[in-house]
């Protein structure tokens, strides 16, 4: 049974009740997605959604959403960073996390081989030493994020204004986790029945603004944490409300987050930054589904400040990550995963990051299944257990 | 990458005008900012994402977190590189001047 995969964990016998409760709450098969490349890592990791599929004759499915920020960072905003990285009066600041994420030609790695100053930093505030550092460079930070992220970024460029550093700007490509739950929920292809919320980005925004998406339509959100009890707990929590048909915001993560998030976080995030339409990587663009600088920083955009032209952006025809991010399709579903497509030589961004679903999948030996488990869209036919996972 | 990770406030410190910490996770040692949790005290333990403290977690949440993420390969984000401080102009109060939240 899929179970085995939980030896490696403590609370092994709790997770086995926590699995029993939702078989017997149960009646019928649900689809749930998880918000967050956290949780998505966590899951595969765990063989949660193997174990969850497997409660048969009502099945449990779990999808994987859009809540890597690398992985959604749009083509054209990682050419435009090239654009600007190889300029040569540029240090381009960026988290590690971005440096393998490919563009239409090659990656940041590639650029920083062939000269270009481009350096990991552990937190934006690296940006402002920097910029005092080299008050002959242009200092350019890749802010990209989800909310969690928001308030450092946010930090750098009010710091930034402040001390009248000039030579700081952010190349900023921030999006929002409300706005993609609605997206998905608007889209004909949706399989999604039940939501697990982000944890670490409500620990910044709070919960406030779900609660009319849940309403809206008619779906539970479930707030939850990143570790394999919170997730089954979460995941038991939504089944409740789907069998009762209810459809409201629930906290599985109180012991860290509340309604409100954090307010002081927040001020500073939405003194910095508005929102805007944005372009996600695979799904497309969405409306209020980003930030960009208010006005008075201006100042401090790089795009602005570089002038990037429009570049054509080439995207490989064999990826599908698109359809990945919004749970119609699984990762084993592609042609070129785990054989043209693999974490050294990723074709698409949810390859990259240890939290897109595709690497994930590859990281915990999925790609040497190919009879994986898991649906292929709204008309699969039934479910059938399958063997799970080596024994890492 | 959105992941928090919860270390132990070993020291506080102002710095470039903003209220910083050094936070100890497990062997490492990196510098955090207090800004958006400034009831944190020496002794106390926070989740820290991208040098930001965001919240404040009990000390069994925090080792349990800690060992998971460990175990999870989730730790990258504390292998990147300090950046040399260059010490910077106090530029008055933090958040003077900021609307409050809408
Ligand atoms: S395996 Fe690679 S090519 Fe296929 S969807 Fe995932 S990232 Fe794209």
């Amino acid at each position: 049974m899929p179970i085995a995969y939980l030896d490696e964990y403590r609370d092994r016998a709790l997770a086995e009740r926590l699995v029993a409760q939702i078989r017997k709450v149960q009646t019928r098969p649900w689809v749930l997605m998880e918000m967050c490349g956290g949780q998505t890592h966590s899951i595969v990791k765990h063989g949660l959604d193997q174990m969850l599929e497997a409660a048969l004759p009502h099945t449990l499915e779990l999808v994987h959403g859009p809540g890597c920020p690398v992985c959604v960072t749009s083509l054209e905003m990682i050419d435009k960073a090239h654009a600007i990285a190889q300029r040569p009066e540029v240090i381009f600041c960026s988290f590690g996390d971005m440096l393998r994420v490919p563009g239409s030609r090659g990656d940041l790695f590639r650029l920083q081989a062939q000269g270009a100053d481009i350096r990991v930093v552990y937190t934006p505030l690296d940006c402002l030493k920097l910029a005092r550092q080299y008050p002959a460079k242009q200092i350019v930070f890749f802010a990209i994020g989800f909310e969690t992220t928001a308030p450092a970024n946010a930090m750098l460029v009010y710091r930034a204004h402040a001390e009248k550093l000039d030579n700081v700007s952010v190349l900023v490509s921030h999006v929002l986790v409300p706005p993609a739950i609605a997206n998905i929920l608007q889209s004909p292809a949706n399989r999604v029945q039940g939501f697990l919320g982000p944890g670490h980005v409500c620990a910044i925004m709070g919960y406030r603004e779900y609660e009319p998406i849940a309403s809206r339509f008619q779906v539970p959100i479930v707030v939850s944490g990143f570790e394999p009890l919170d997730i089954l707990q979460g995941a038991l929590m939504t089944v409740r409300q789907l069998e009762a048909g209810k459809h409201t915001v629930e906290n599985q993560y109180a012991r860290i987050l509340n309604r409100d998030g954090n307010p002081a976080a927040r001020q500073l995030v939405y003194s910095v930054f508005e929102t805007c339409d944005k372009k996600w990587r695979g799904v497309g663009a969405i409306p209020k589904s980003g930030y960009k600088l208010r006005w008075e920083y201006r100042d401090h955009d790089a795009e602005r400040r570089f002038q990037v032209a429009e570049i054509d952006t080439l995207e490989s025809d064999l990826c599908i990550s698109g359809q990945i991010l919004k749970g119609i399709k699984k990762p084993h579903h592609c042609p070129a995963f785990g054989t043209a497509c693999t974490p050294l030589h990723p074709l698409g961004a949810t390859m990259v990051s240890a939290e897109g679903a595709c690497a994930a999948y590859y990281a915990y030996g999925r790609h040497l299944q190919p009879s994986m488990t898991g649906a292929g869209g709204p008309g699969r036919g039934p479910h059938t257990p399958q063997p799970g996972p080596p024994a890492t | 990458m959105c992941l928090a990770i919860p270390g132990k406030v070993v020291s506080a410190f102002e710095a470039g005008g903003l209220p910083m910490a050094r936070v100890q996770f497990g062997a490492v040692t990196r510098e955090a900012c207090l800004a958006y949790v400034p009831q944190a005290v020496v002794g106390d333990y926070v989740l820290v994402h991208v040098g930001f403290a965001i919240s404040r977690v009990d000390e069994a949440e925090a080792l349990r977190t800690f060992e998971l993420l460990r175990e999870m390969d989730q730790l990258t984000e504390l292998d990147a590189p300090a950046v040399v401080a260059i010490d910077a102009p106090a530029v008055g109060d933090l958040l003077a001047g900021v609307p409050p939240c809408p």
